[in-house]
């Protein structure tokens, strides 16, 4: 020992002083600070998501309508890309050096170590080529995914189109979906999204620093199972679906039929069309834009969304209404001389001179003069001022799913127009008016809007005596066949099932006996057919052809309502549609000849065509109104109405 | 007679046993830093863990052969080992092989010899046995020329490697000069100018000086009574001026630049964690992420799938912050700590001045490396490239340690006789 012994207290004290700011920073960043917790996990961890496959869609006999096709997305990791021939890389994936060099520095601006996509969906043809040479390209690999496939491109409306989510998706959805994703846009794939998009799965990979894998972290306890979208069993009949949209090429209108005992939508036509494939795939975009720029708007939904006056097709609401409110019976006869003379001038020409029609009879020869009466019953003769008989009328026709939303299970549909008894105080600026300032409501006319869905709804339940159930386009989801309850619920139309009767029994003469409007041109061989023609004033062109009917007239299994814009009188080219589309439904064939069916196929409405084909001779004409006042509100087609697209 | 006694007699059981747990720790951290498990495997010798097993077998053969040998073997003998580390830091420069731009090995076989780290234990051997033989007192220049001569030597030798890290663990052996009468002044004048360097390096250098100037004005108001403390002031004053000024050259001229880089590192100056701060911001990750417990054994995610670099040799302490967590760090840091204040405890406790200075030696250097590579996982002090002490992986290392640690032993089972 020496004298210096003290300083081993010093030196001691260093040592712990040392040590306890060592400790003290360890405490820091191990306990009190988490961010490196964090960072560690984002070190090691990547979420690899797996996309489930979206649920297919079948047609109501299982046959596939809707199904997934693989496609390949090229990734690349920047960083461990190396030195290779770009010249036959750019071959392979079609592209050019120009391209591939965006795509290169946008991918190492969002990480050299991660991955991201490089190129995307891959068709297989060129998977196939590239994945042969893939080893040659260090970095770069090729993810599977799935896209629609639509095996017999049809029903394109009917199931809408997906595309990448937008920011306000996101946001929308709370953050559940992720950029990348797919959303059904519009159609079924849009209502159904919920049930068709699946659960994605998420595995909790664990990377080195060379970001090779090295398993799953937790042995995957973490890690969830993608499941696939839901399959949907929808209400289409393929074979009448092809069958409408064969017949309504180069047409524009909609066909949509019926099941009247379940309210499931057999066909749903919506023309012009495009092919559904043509939403898929790196083409998309393009192709997506040319459907928005063509003038005739392929992708408007016109079943549901266009509003058309029904025309004669109305007369049918009308004697149901006005018997249900007592004003006329089935024996209810009124005297045609030709026309429907009202007010002082008031004149409302008919087709001919009908002379004295009973009820049935004036559905069968679509008398416009007895309508002119019915409503005059209806709204001047009830025992209360016309206002508050317009009110009852109108809550009657309302019942019959008018000028409201059915609620099928699909976006963007519309309610069309039921105009109220205030719409028309406020229009003549007085509520003392009177059926002669709207008689043309008497037979469909005016201002009215009605949905194709919604004339087919009306004859669903006329063909059910009643009572129509919301018209929807799945029956069955996944394995279950659960059919939503709305779905299953009767709505009555508040006419008693009597009064159906002689209605039934004036559409079965207009298509079966000789000087119904649809005779012989509808009729079909051993199917008893009802049905009612309707022409459609147009002031813009030539009259909207409407026919809606139904089939058999015991137990009907199809009900049915095909418009045709610019095409003339409903019994020249709605008419025939239809019945063929019923005879294929419940003969699974058609038997007509080939004159026949040929002049359908081939027959080009569209407007500005001007080699349009002139009808066949025809033994009856329909009823052209001459309405002499003018419609109040041009309420004609609103068809070309821009659509909503949301992307 | 006392040839006959047991080599462990009069051993010092507590550092053994400190050691002996130090070097487990190691070996289970090592095991956990290479372990890959998609091939868990078995213990095979190739790999670092089984290396490390025969590292630290032979380590153990080693201590008991110094515990079987003289101890009077080792002051008689101190200048030939000095000699033997120079002579071969001498060598190594001509024939030694470069790994990652040291040359610092130089193979034998399939054996690599580091001399730098057996210059550790000679330079501490040869300067007990000057200081014990000399009659000269610290305080006197001829003495501390003389120690620094041959601190300086073994010093520039490594630094011609280039091997910073080895190098600078020379330094620590200012706490044995301190113990055995060196002015205290030397250390509070080490701490000031450190502290300087590193205030030139964040602050700008002409504010510097002026709060200096400005705190001297003060001081020399407040005490304006006593003139006798006014020279002295205004030179210390003006060489600190100097040493600012020459802080910037230095800086940007003899360091080299990731010497700079690290530097810049720490002090906040560099944000660049893919880059130049690379390994410190994933060895802060590694260890942070440990929280208070611990992930456990072989689930440490940073340091099993190579996030840190290094990980078993220098950055081997990530692993412990990793997979052991707070308490973990705790426990090691409290073994270095147990370790250090029983060496000094122990050397004073010695009889023969040059048992005691040697003792010092060892608890400077041992500190030094202690302090360091901690320091530098966690981001106190800039990345330097220096072991840790029995956890590091890595044979002469740890028998460079192991040698270091039981001359101490073998001297204090001696404690009793005259060297």
């Amino acid at each position: 020992m020496n004298s210096f012994f003290q300083r081993k207290y010093i030196v001691q004290g260093i040592f712990i002083a040392v040590a306890l700011v060592l400790l003290a920073r360890l405490f820091y960043i191990q306990v009190i600070d988490k961010s490196y917790f964090l960072s560690a996990n984002n070190n090691v961890l990547r979420k690899v998501v797996i996309y489930p496959a979206r649920g297919i869609i079948l047609d109501r006999k299982g046959r596939i309508l809707v199904q997934n096709e693989p496609v390949y997305d090229l990734m690349v990791i920047p960083r461990e890309v190396v030195q290779f021939d770009t010249l036959e890389f750019l071959r392979l994936v079609k592209l050019d050096k120009k391209g591939f060099d965006k795509r290169l520095t946008k991918a190492r601006n969002f990480s050299p170590y991660r991955a991201s996509i490089f190129e995307k969906q891959l068709s297989a043809q060129t998977f196939a080529a590239f994945q042969e040479k893939l080893t040659q390209f260090q970095g770069f690999y090729v993810q599977k995914r799935s896209v629609r496939r639509y095996p017999d491109s049809i029903a394109s409306q009917f199931f809408g189109y997906i595309n990448e989510v937008v920011p306000s998706d996101i946001i929308k959805s709370k953050g559940y979906y992720k950029p990348g994703d797919y959303i059904g846009r519009t159609g079924v794939e849009k209502s159904y999204e919920d049930l068709l998009r699946g659960q994605r799965g998420v595995e909790n990979q664990m990377v080195d620093a060379f970001n090779r894998p090295k398993g799953h972290f937790a042995e995957g306890a973490y890690d969830t199972l993608s499941v696939t979208g839901k399959k949907l069993i929808s209400s289409l009949d393929r074979d009448i679906q092809i069958l409408g949209e064969k017949l309504m090429v180069n047409k524009i209108g909609s066909i949509v039929a019926i099941e009247p005992s379940t309210g499931e939508i057999l066909a749903f036509v919506s023309s012009p069309s495009y092919d559904p494939n043509l939403m898929v795939g790196r083409e998309k975009g393009n192709n997506y834009m040319k459907l928005l720029r063509n003038p005739s708007n392929p992708l408007f939904i016109r079943p549901i969304m266009a509003e058309y006056p029904p025309g004669s097709i109305f007369k049918v609401i009308n004697a149901l209404v006005a018997q249900q409110m007592g004003r006329i019976n089935a024996e209810t006869r009124f005297f045609c001389p030709g026309a429907y003379y009202y007010g002082r001038r008031g004149k409302m020409g008919c087709t001919h001179a009908h002379g004295s029609l009973t009820l049935a009879q004036s559905i069968q020869f679509s008398c416009n003069t007895y309508y002119g009466n019915v409503y005059k019953q209806m709204i001047d003769r009830s025992g209360m001022r016309s206002v508050n008989a317009y009110r009852k009328w109108y809550d009657a026709v309302n019942h019959f799913g008018i000028g409201s939303k059915l609620g099928v299970d699909m976006p963007n549909e519309k309610k069309g127009l039921l105009p109220t008894a205030e719409f028309y105080t406020r229009h003549f600026k007085s509520d003392r008016w009177t059926s002669t300032y709207n008689i043309s409501l008497s037979i469909g006319q005016g201002e009215l809007g009605i949905t194709p869905l919604q004339m087919a709804n009306v004859v669903a339940t006329v063909a059910n005596r009643g009572y129509y159930y919301t018209p929807h386009l799945i029956r069955g989801i996944g394995e279950d066949h659960i059919v939503k309850a709305a779905y299953t619920k009767k709505n009555y139309s508040g006419v008693d099932a009597r009064y159906y009767g002689p209605v039934i029994e004036g559409m079965f003469g207009a298509v079966n006996k000789p000087g119904g409007t649809a005779y012989p041109i509808a009729q079909i061989q051993g199917i008893e057919v009802c049905g009612k023609t309707g022409t459609v004033q147009n002031p813009h062109g030539e009259n909207h052809s409407v026919f809606f009917a139904f089939a058999p007239r015991i137990n009907p299994k199809i009900a049915i309502a095909v418009v045709v814009e610019n095409a003339g009188y409903g019994a020249v080219w709605s008419a025939p549609i239809a019945s063929l589309m019923i005879e294929q439904y419940l003969r699974g064939k058609i038997t007509r000849p080939k004159y026949y069916t040929d002049r359908l196929y081939n027959a080009n409405l569209l407007p500005g065509h001007k080699a349009k084909q002139k009808a066949a001779p025809r033994k009856q004409t329909d009823s052209i109104p001459k309405i002499e006042i003018k419609p109040i509100v041009p309420v004609t087609t609103k068809s070309i109405a821009p659509h909503d697209q949301s992307t | 007679m006392i040839n006959q006694r047991s080599p462990f007699f009069n051993v010092d059981w507590i550092l053994i046993l400190i050691y002996l747990s130090l070097c487990t720790i190691g070996w289970f951290n090592i095991h956990a830093a290479v372990y890959d498990p998609l091939f868990p495997g078995i213990m095979d010798m190739n790999t670092n863990y089984g290396k490390q097993f025969m590292f630290i077998i032979s380590a153990i053969i080693l201590g008991v052969v110094i515990l079987l040998l003289d101890s009077k073997f080792f002051s008689t003998f101190s200048p030939v080992f000095y000699g033997i580390t120079l002579l071969l830091l001498v060598l190594v420069l001509i024939v030694g092989r470069n790994v990652g731009g040291n040359q610092a090995w130089i193979p034998i076989g399939s054996f690599r010899l580091q001399p730098s780290e057996f210059a550790k234990f000679s330079t501490c051997l040869i300067l007990a046995h000057y200081i014990s033989s000399t009659t000269l007192k610290m305080n006197e220049f001829k003495m501390i020329g003389i120690c620094v001569i041959l601190l300086l030597i073994p010093t520039s030798l490594i630094m011609l490697q280039p091997d910073t890290g080895s190098a600078l663990t020379f330094t620590s052996l200012v706490f044995a000069l301190y113990r055995e009468g060196l002015s205290g002044y030397i250390l509070v004048i080490g701490a000031i100018l450190i502290t300087l360097f590193v205030l030139t390096l964040v602050i700008n250098k002409f504010l510097l000086v002026g709060i200096i100037i400005g705190l001297t004005l003060l001081v020399l108001f407040v005490f304006r009574e006593s003139r006798r403390h006014v020279q002295p002031i205004l030179v210390s004053i003006a060489v600190g001026i100097a040493f600012i000024f020459c802080v910037n050259f230095a800086y940007q001229n003899i360091l080299q630049t990731h010497q700079r880089n690290r530097i810049d590192v720490i002090l906040g100056k560099l944000d660049d964690p893919r880059g130049q701060g690379y390994n410190l911001n994933q060895s802060k990750i590694a260890i942070g992420s440990g929280g208070l417990w611990g992930k456990g054994y072989l689930q440490g995610t940073q340091t099993k799938y190579d996030f840190v670099p290094e990980q078993s040799t220098d950055f081997i302490f990530c692993t412990v912050g990793e997979e052991w967590g707070f308490v973990g760090s705790l426990v090691v840091v409290s073994l270095y700590l147990i370790m250090l204040l029983r060496i000094v405890n122990i050397a004073e406790r010695q009889r023969a001045s040059f048992s005691r200075i040697y003792g010092y030696g060892v608890a400077s250097i041992l500190f030094f490396h202690f302090f360091i590579n901690i320091g530098m996982t966690i981001g106190l002090v800039p990345v330097i490239g220096i072991p840790l002490p029995f956890l590091s992986y890595g044979g002469s290392s740890l028998w460079s340690f192991t040698i270091l640690l039981f001359i101490l032993l073998k001297l204090d089972s001696n404690r009793m006789g005259v060297i």
